[in-house]
């Protein structure tokens, strides 16, 4: 299984530099890839417009450089960059959890200001509460909600089942392994259901036999409950297998370089990465990819 | 192909678990070398009986105290004493540790002033104590609560610093609003080392109760002990001693056991 691990690490000044490949360059002179959206679904969930993060003041490090992308309803997108590029702190910016320096992410048409129960997330650390049982962390959204208890249970129950751990319920996180913390996080997140689920290399930590049972279990939840995801990845395989959509980030400072679709029909087996067309999508990637690679050697 | 560790090996190897037999026997042994030393200089005369007491005589003077009910008395007026000061240091410190930890805003103003009252040694505040409280059992509770409460202030508040900020950040992308994450997650994430900070901060309470009964007091082990220093009676001192020692070994204890129960999810 070829999983590609980018390192991009030194950076130029700002703002110095337009990194496009050939093919891409020639219908975006500016620079910037706006990229549009899936055209076979109707509705924009989440729309990030000309979003620019700077750390620091006017001179700081310029992490994100004018970020523009729509994500459909019930689209399955990826984000994929070297590490650095600022990817995560887009998801960050999308979640609420931190203020952009410019420009304005809209999710069902409202203005994000700040985190709420509409985007959830999905983190590459683990974030279960310890102190509660994996039943009742995926209970914790919607008790915030203030659903009723038989409400509550109806989609605990539901959700532990679509994750596979319903006899795990009454476990502590401390007592289940790294995949199953992921799961839990997946379905604590579902059980919101939030309009888009951001998920910010969900399973980056995780062992690559792991990856991959994860990554069928996720295109399986997907399938079936019809969700708009964000998803943020180094990995292409990962990346191609999950994804409707594409969009390779440059290195810092983040921009959208290239939108690539993928139509490699669904359901996907985890079988579909030796596939010539899959192998053709990896190597435009990898391409688009080394170019940032390069620059910075 | 692997050759089984001797029991040396694993004895001198870094961080290695030692089977539980193997830690009860030293812990006991360390308890005969004491008490064995002990007894060695006593009745083998190298100290003097007045200054050195013998295991004989303390547990006489024990038994003797046990029996007129003296020692439950004076045990039971300190163990009041240490107990009321630190529930009341902790029902404050707690709280305000949460939020001091929690939000910068408090911490600004707090953090310089707790760090320079926590420096100052409690024994100089005994005789401000005694002007303005009096000499009443409220002045040891004073002394008790001065000793605890900045030293439990800081550490609860690095408590609630400690606690993950992604686990704050998954909280509210699951609905948490910014006003309850204190209540919701940062509380229960750092109940643990909290709880943790309660034992280590009862201990140092108790070592605070001589002085806190050094004036003023007419009852209580650290009283009984000063009474005893003045007539040579120096196995009294041991016995109060030895009280103290096992009342706090029985409070760490009590804290150990509601740490697991409270918190059975944390190491």
């Amino acid at each position: 299984m070829g999983t590609l691990i980018l390192n991009a690490s030194s950076q130029t000044a700002a703002g110095s530099r337009v990194v496009m490949t050939e093919t891409v360059k020639a219908n975006h002179p500016a620079g910037t890839v706006h990229a549009s959206g899936d055209p076979r679904s109707a509705g924009t969930t989440m729309a990030i417009e000309d979003v620019t993060l700077r750390y620091g003041d006017a001179n700081g490090v310029l992490a994100l450089d004018d970020v523009s992308l729509k994500v459909a309803k019930n689209e399955f997108c990826v984000i994929v960059g070297p590490s650095g590029c600022g990817k995560s702190s887009l998801l960050y910016l999308a979640a609420g959890l931190n203020d952009a320096t410019s420009g304005s992410i809209k999710v069902d048409g409202r203005e994000v200001i700040e985190p709420g129960a509409d985007r959830g997330m999905v983190f590459q650390s683990y974030t279960l509460f310890p102190w509660l049982t994996v039943r009742a962390n995926i209970e914790y959204g919607p008790k915030r909600k203030g659903l009723p208890a038989e409400q509550r249970k109806q989609i605990v129950d539901q959700y532990l089942n679509e994750v596979g751990l319903a006899s795990f319920a009454n476990h502590y996180p401390a007592q289940l392994s790294g995949g199953m913390k992921q799961r839990v996080a997946i379905a604590r997140a579902l059980a919101n259901d939030p309009a888009v689920l951001l998920m910010d290399e969900p399973f980056g930590a995780l062992d690559s036999q792991t990856r991959g049972t994860m990554q069928k279990l996720l295109l399986r939840v997907w399938e079936r409950q019809q969700k708009t995801v964000l998803f943020v990845t180094h990995d292409i395989d990962e990346a191609l297998v999950l994804g409707d959509r594409v969009l390779v980030m440059t290195a810092r400072p983040g921009k959208i370089k290239a939108e690539i679709k993928v139509d490699i029909p669904r359901p996907r087996s985890m079988d579909v990465i030796l596939e010539p067309d899959f192998i053709a999508l990896k190597r435009r990637i990898l391409g688009l990819l080394h170019d940032e690679i390069d620059e910075d050697h | 192909m692997a050759q089984r560790r001797t029991a040396w090996t694993r004895l001198t190897t870094p961080f290695a678990n030692i089977p539980a037999s193997t830690a009860t026997t030293l812990a006991l042994a360390m308890w005969v070398v004491v008490i064995g030393g002990w007894a060695l200089l006593s009745y083998g005369r190298v100290v003097p009986n007045m200054f050195l007491p013998t295991p004989g005589t303390v547990l006489e003077t024990t038994y003797r105290m046990s029996l007129d009910g003296s020692l439950l008395y004076h045990t039971l007026t300190s163990a009041k004493v240490v107990i009321l000061g630190f529930i009341v240091s902790s029902l404050i410190a707690v709280p305000l540790g949460l939020w001091m930890g929690t939000y910068r805003a408090v911490q600004a103003p707090l953090e310089p002033l707790v760090n320079f009252i926590r420096y100052l040694p409690v024994t100089s505040f005994v005789p401000l104590f005694i002007l303005w409280i009096g000499i009443g059992i409220e002045q040891r509770i004073a002394v008790i609560f001065f000793g605890t409460f900045f030293q439990q202030l800081v550490m609860i508040s690095d408590c609630a610093r400690g606690v993950s900020r992604d686990l704050v950040n998954a909280s509210y992308t699951l609905g948490t609003k910014r006003s309850e994450a204190v209540w919701h997650v940062i509380f229960p994430a750092a109940l643990p080392a909290i709880l943790d900070t309660l034992r280590v901060t009862m201990g140092w309470a108790w070592t605070y109760l001589v002085v806190a009964e050094l004036v003023a007091a007419s009852s209580g082990l650290g009283y009984i002990s000063l009474k005893a220093m003045r007539g040579f009676q120096v196995d009294v001192i041991f016995m109060a001693i030895a009280a103290i020692g096992l009342l706090g070994l029985i409070t760490d204890t009590a804290f150990r056991i509601l740490r697991a129960r409270v918190a059975p999810w944390a190491p």
